[in-house]
């Protein structure tokens, strides 16, 4: 299960809007508690990528927040992207490339409107849904 | 030359655990082919078969992407900070 307060929702979807044509990124700050974890704070990224099917952290937010985490006893609990015209479930290029099985992966759709969120875990390339919850 | 590599929690099972080991070399590329001898689980995530970095490997001297130093070949000195991140990449193509 993953909690998601409605303010860092928030800056998670600007962050995608303003992305636009491309993919919006960033990591998740927080903490965790066996498979559940609690989101503090949204760390935006610049899409690398620069593209609208592709997106790659920048290497430098990712040490950043790394080392923040470390100093501040939090966790990177994770990553966020946009689809921008498909829906919010990951394609196989996100399957195959997500790093950390112990990751939540936050999916938003900006293919409809109202915006679509869905949480993953993604561990040997196997798929599960979870929990989203609102706070 | 000793330096400390700080290793992401996901290769921290294939490398005995540890947090933080003490590498030794004298460029990135030295260090990093120590490593995967001394832990032959992380074979193939760390460089490609050419000596080249994984292109989902992400590595660091202190506050450096080594991609910006001369990749492998980045020197290594004394009591550098070496940080090793996977690449966060993906999206629906």
């Amino acid at each position: 299960m993953l909690t998601l307060p409605n303010e860092q929702r928030d800056t998670m979807v600007a962050t995608c809007i303003r992305a636009l044509p491309e993919e919006g990124c960033g990591l998740l700050l927080g903490v965790s508690s066996g498979p559940d974890a609690v989101v503090s704070e949204i760390v935006p990224s610049v899409n690398i990528a620069h593209s609208a099917k592709l997106y790659e952290i920048d290497s430098r937010v990712l040490l950043k927040v790394f080392r923040r985490a470390d100093a501040e006893g939090l966790e990177v609990l994770g990553v966020f992207h946009s689809h921008t015209h498909s829906e919010a479930y990951p394609s196989p290029t996100d399957i195959g490339q997500a790093p950390d099985p112990a990751w939540h992966y936050l999916l938003v759709s900006l293919r409809d409107v109202p915006t679509v969120l869905n949480s993953y875990k993604i561990v040997a390339g196997e798929v599960s849904q979870e929990v989203l919850v609102s706070c | 030359m000793a330096a400390t590599l700080r290793v992401p929690t996901v290769l921290r099972p294939a490398m005995g655990g540890a947090s933080v080991v003490t590498v030794e070399g004298a460029t990135i590329g030295d260090v990093l082919g120590q490593l995967t001898v001394k832990y032959p689980a992380i074979k193939g995530q760390l460089l490609n078969d050419d000596g080249t970095l994984h292109r989902f490997l992400n590595v660091y001297i202190n506050d450096d992407d080594v991609r910006y130093l001369g990749g492998v070949d980045a020197p290594v000195v004394s009591e550098d900070e070496i940080t090793l991140l996977p690449a966060v990449a993906g999206g629906a193509a």
